[in-house]
């Protein structure tokens, strides 16, 4: 395998791997858990390295996600105190486990390729150099092999377990009912987390796990409105982000891992701004539109209002429209453009009148109470 | 070195003076965070800001800390906004647009950190350190910068106090009032971005949201008031600020941001465990000692009793006599209330005349509680 | 000028107000008598909340006006004092009961002015008269919830407004509390004062207010209490889903 090859895929695998437990995480509202579990694992595999003196060893995953959970244990248990809001609670909890680490690394393990730039950056691009050989058969990069079984176990989960995903995600009293322990689900899926963040810390250090969870589900979550379509829209998003990562960080010959979390933002923004439903484009348009159709019924109503009334002659024209409804006269206008257009009123020299149609519109909803815009 | 070697050393000096101004300029504003519940805000707001220290070195080629400073300052503010704009403006959770902010700004500085690695001049090399701190490498004009633009941010807070009290209090009735909240909060965020950015260099932008934070959550323990818990949290992160910083320029190869960040960590851990009133040990101690207690004192639950008659004026006296019919013939009511009066959870408030404190109403209402949930399960 | 040019308080005319383009209120005009008790009564969702926001100015209207002692308002003046939701507020935030009712002052301040001594007399009468003078220090965390109502509406009594705007003054509180609460408001219409308040409980509208505004998005129905306040207007206003008023009292909770 070309070394090349060796980081686009393992970049790739990664950024599966880490997209369909971030997908849960961003679904339940738990997405700064990522940052915590993401730093707070160092301390893990820091002293399971001191024991083991061997960085490929199996048992730098179990301490790490052992530590994970222990995170998120201890994050529950200070901000149930009462005594510490929860963002707080998180936001120390993590940041001491780290520099627990941080420390460790920099005084007990010098000399060993895991140094503080490690910890952050990650070694993506030196992925290729390290392959796994048994029994003399060179087998590949070992990461792609750890990613891989990671990526493996979370795509059977999410298969295997998809129903009670969903429901723990949607309703967890429902969940509890149909014999499903919420607290066993959570913990599960935190475990996955750990893991996952372990196997990704290795490759894109420990701040850009937080991107490759949150970002790719993030943007499904812009289009995407079933759990179904959430899993599989993070998962091309994850795909797409890291190839552009990887291509621009050859090209540009910058940090890897830095270049897939960059790409990850600009694709968020794209998907945001242009998405036909819910996109930022398509809000501006559709509240420009709205805010005339709303405003025209408004208007019947006000009109209805005064109707046959003595001070009609006063109220049912522009400029009182401008003065009452506090528009502005451009808008007025556009307005009763808008309503003679649709056939609700017409502009009688300067005094507004309904036509029939207008006329029971506005019983209708002065009846029935307000419209409800159209979704 | 002795330690008084280590005192006199100048350049120690400075770094711990310099250190010594961004813990307390950080631990009297992070207090407002930690009230809004916006601590997690800085930890956004500091990753953000690397992508523009690096921006502000490549477009100037300077390394003076003003420079930095400001691009760092402007960095995090687009962070700010643009956390706010996800939130807002789409269907994507406060959260997670957070968590996205904190992280694809910090790739895009890491990206920008690389470009600037493969320039042939090394005059780039310390803006490394900006990841995780480096105390050591502060110089007098450094400190110098950091105290002006502290001293005026405290100023500004000082004169600000009480539009921000309201705005951590109950903002929408500061808004009702006529005072301009949306102001305030726009002047908080400066605030905010100014102290984040007066430590990057000597804490690092990974662990500043740390040091904004950890002083004001154990102030919070010890104290009441909000003037007390913001000098409180400016000398705790001053403190921490200085021994951090000394202990990570004598040992070699120690970074400042962790260090600092350990030591006001432990300050919270002791904090939330001894402080009194609110702190964890008390709560153990007094569990224990009802557990201990047979049932809880049988007299205290007469007395609540007897003062849930009136709600509203808790602290209402009640009749030894009274207390004596309540309770069966051979208890000495009187040695009970002292016993009572002892651990505080009675007062007497007059002749004859007793009332249980705010402390014996919880714990009585604790009793209760547990009475009902042994009976359920 | 302003003082005598209305016999109302308040006058909202044809307020729409809404939320990411959902309407919440739609189309209200409410008068509001000067020195009357006002409830406004509704099902949940039907925009109670939103509508004195509006009329203190906390919230944009689409359309609409809101007129306060006949002027037109564009931002909170001082004329309003506004009791919020309890549950709307962290108690956990450090500081005392004296201290936390002197905010009441900081509008007649302004900005940078610090409270004083008068200030803090004037906190102190305010809690007098809500009976909780006996407890300035005690901190805001420690109190129960009927003791929170009160600094609450001490936080309001301090400014001294001709108007009182109260949200759900009697959720969640102790009877007496209730009962002092009632005392207070009674007092102050009594003085001249005008007091606007939403109210969840059917049962004691009639026995605590004068007039009444019935509001389900639009205005159902607005005047004194023994006019509009029948079984027909509720079943309007709440959607059939109101038993007989005066016989079932646990259904006529919503």
């Amino acid at each position: 395998m070309s070394a090349d090859l060796a980081i686009v895929a393992v970049a790739v695998v990664t950024a599966l791997a880490a997209a369909l437990p971030g997908a849960v995480l961003v679904l339940r509202r738990l997405a700064l858990v990522s940052d915590a579990i993401s730093h707070a694992i160092l301390p893990g595999i820091v002293l399971a390295f001191f024991v083991t003196r061997d960085l490929n060893s199996p048992w730098l995953l179990l301490a790490a996600a052992a530590t994970g959970l222990l995170t998120v244990v201890l994050i529950e248990t200070v901000s149930r105190s009462g005594l510490v809001g929860e963002d707080a609670a998180i936001g120390l909890v993590f940041s001491a486990l780290f520099s627990l680490g941080v420390i460790l690394v920099s005084k007990g393990a010098a000399g060993v390729h895991l140094d503080t730039d490690a910890v952050l950056l990650g070694q993506l691009a030196l992925v290729p150099f390290d392959e796994l050989v048994v029994g003399g058969v060179n087998l590949g990069p070992r990461a792609l092999w750890s990613m891989g079984i990671i990526l493996l176990v979370n795509g059977a989960v999410v298969v295997f377990s998809y129903k009670e995903l969903k429901l723990a995600i949607v309703d967890s009293g429902q969940a509890k009912l149909l014999g499903l322990s919420p607290t066993f689900v959570h913990y599960a899926a935190m475990a996955l987390v750990s893991v996952t963040a372990v196997g990704a810390f290795q490759a894109v250090g420990s701040i850009l796990v937080v991107a490759l969870m949150v970002a790719p589900p993030a943007t499904a979550y812009l289009v995407a409105r079933r759990f179904s379509a959430m899993l599989w829209a993070s998962a091309g998003f994850a795909v797409t982000a890291s190839l552009a990562g990887v291509a621009v960080a050859f090209a540009a010959d910058v940090s890897i891992a830095g270049a897939m979390a960059t790409a990850a933002g600009v694709q968020f923004v794209g998907v945001f701004l242009l998405t036909p439903r819910g996109g930022l484009l398509a809000q501006m348009r559709r509240r420009q539109r709205q805010r005339l159709e709303f405003a025209a019924r408004m208007l019947v109503v006000h009109l209805a209002h005064h109707e046959g009334r003595p001070e009609a002659e006063v109220e049912n024209r522009p400029e009182a429209l401008h003065r009452h409804l506090k528009w502005s006269s451009h808008f007025v206008q556009r307005v009763v453009r808008h309503a003679s257009v649709q056939g609700l009123a017409r502009n009688a020299g300067g005094l507004l009148e309904l036509t029939e149609v207008g006329r029971h519109l506005a019983h209708q909803l002065i009846a029935e109470g307000p419209p409800r815009p159209r979704r | 070195m002795s330690v008084l070697d280590l005192l006199s050393d100048h350049t120690l000096q400075v770094v711990a003076v310099g250190a010594g101004v961004l813990g307390l300029v950080n631990g009297a504003l992070g207090s407002f965070a930690v009230l809004r519940r916006q601590s997690l805000l800085g930890d956004a707001l500091s990753h953000a800001a690397l992508p523009g220290i690096v921006v502000a070195y490549l477009l100037t080629g300077s390394k003076a800390p003003l420079v930095l400073m400001g691009g760092a300052a402007v960095a995090g503010w687009l962070g700010i906004l643009a956390v706010g704009a996800v939130a807002r403006r789409s269907r994507v959770p406060f959260d997670a647009g957070l968590g996205m902010v904190l992280s694809v700004f910090f790739g895009f500085g890491l990206v920008l950190l690389t470009v600037l690695q493969k320039r042939p001049d090394a005059a780039h090399a310390g803006l490394k350190t900006f990841l995780f701190g480096q105390a050591a490498a502060l110089l007098k004009g450094d400190v110098l910068t950091m105290a002006v633009l502290g001293v005026v941010a405290l100023a500004v807070l000082a004169a600000a106090w009480k539009e921000l009290k309201l705005l951590a209090c109950d903002a929408q009735f500061g808004a009702s009032l006529g005072l301009a909240m949306g102001r305030a909060e726009a002047l908080l965020q400066v605030l905010l971005v100014v102290a984040i950015v007066l430590g990057l260099q000597t804490v690092g932008v990974v662990l500043m949201a740390a040091m904004l934070v950890a002083p004001g959550v154990a102030a919070r323990q010890w104290t009441g008031r909000l003037g007390t818990m913001v000098v409180l949290a400016g000398v705790l992160g001053a403190a921490g600020g200085m021994a951090g910083a000394v202990v990570s320029s004598v040992v070699a190869g120690l970074p400042t941001g962790p260090a600092v960040v350990l030591i006001l960590s432990g300050a919270v851990g002791i904090s939330m465990v001894v402080a009194p009133q609110r702190g964890l040990l008390w709560g153990w101690l007094r569990r224990y000692r009802t557990r201990r207690a047979p049932r809880l004192n049988p007299v205290l639950m007469h007395l609540y009793a007897l003062s849930r008659q009136h709600p509203d004026e808790p602290e209402h006296g009640h009749r030894v006599g009274v207390l004596r019919t309540m309770s069966p013939r051979e208890t000495d009511v009187t040695a009970a209330l002292e016993g009572l009066a002892r651990r505080g959870l009675a007062q007497q408030v007059g002749e004859e005349l007793w009332a249980p404190t705010w402390l014996g109403r919880r714990e009585a209402e604790k009793a209760l509680q547990r009475e009902e949930d042994s009976h359920v399960s | 000028m302003g003082d005598f040019a209305s016999e109302w308080a308040i006058e909202v005319e044809d307020l729409t107000v809404a939320y990411a383009d959902d309407p919440v209120l739609w189309d209200v005009d409410v008068k509001v008598p000067r020195a009357k008790k006002m409830a406004i009564v509704g099902p949940n969702g039907a925009g109670k909340s939103t509508l004195i926001k509006a009329i203190l100015g906390l919230v944009p209207a689409v359309a609409g006006e809101v007129r306060v002692f006949g002027q037109a308002l564009r931002r909170p003046r001082g004329e309003i004092a506004y009791v919020p939701q309890r549950a709307s507020l962290a108690w956990d935030f450090p500081t005392d009961v004296e201290d936390f009712v002197t905010m009441g002052t900081y509008g007649q301040l302004g900005w940078w002015r610090r409270p004083g001594p008068a200030q803090r007399e004037a906190a102190r009468r305010a809690l007098i008269q809500v009976g909780m003078q006996d407890l300035l220090t005690r901190p805001i965390a420690e109190l129960s919830g009927g003791q929170q109502q009160r600094i609450l509406l001490a936080r309001a009594l301090v400014q001294e407004a001709p108007i009182l705007i109260l949200d759900e003054p009697f959720q969640g509180v102790d009877a007496p509390t209730e009962r002092a609460i009632v005392g207070v408001l009674n007092q102050l219409a009594a003085a001249g004062k005008t007091v606007l308040a939403v109210h969840h409980d059917l049962q004691t509208v009639a026995e605590y207010f004068d007039w009444v505004a019935l509001l389900n998005v639009r205005l159902i129905n607005a005047g004194q209490v023994a006019r509009v306040f029948n079984e027909e207007n509720l079943r309007v206003t709440f959607g059939g889903r109101v038993g007989v008023l005066a016989e079932r009292p646990a259904a006529a909770r919503v």
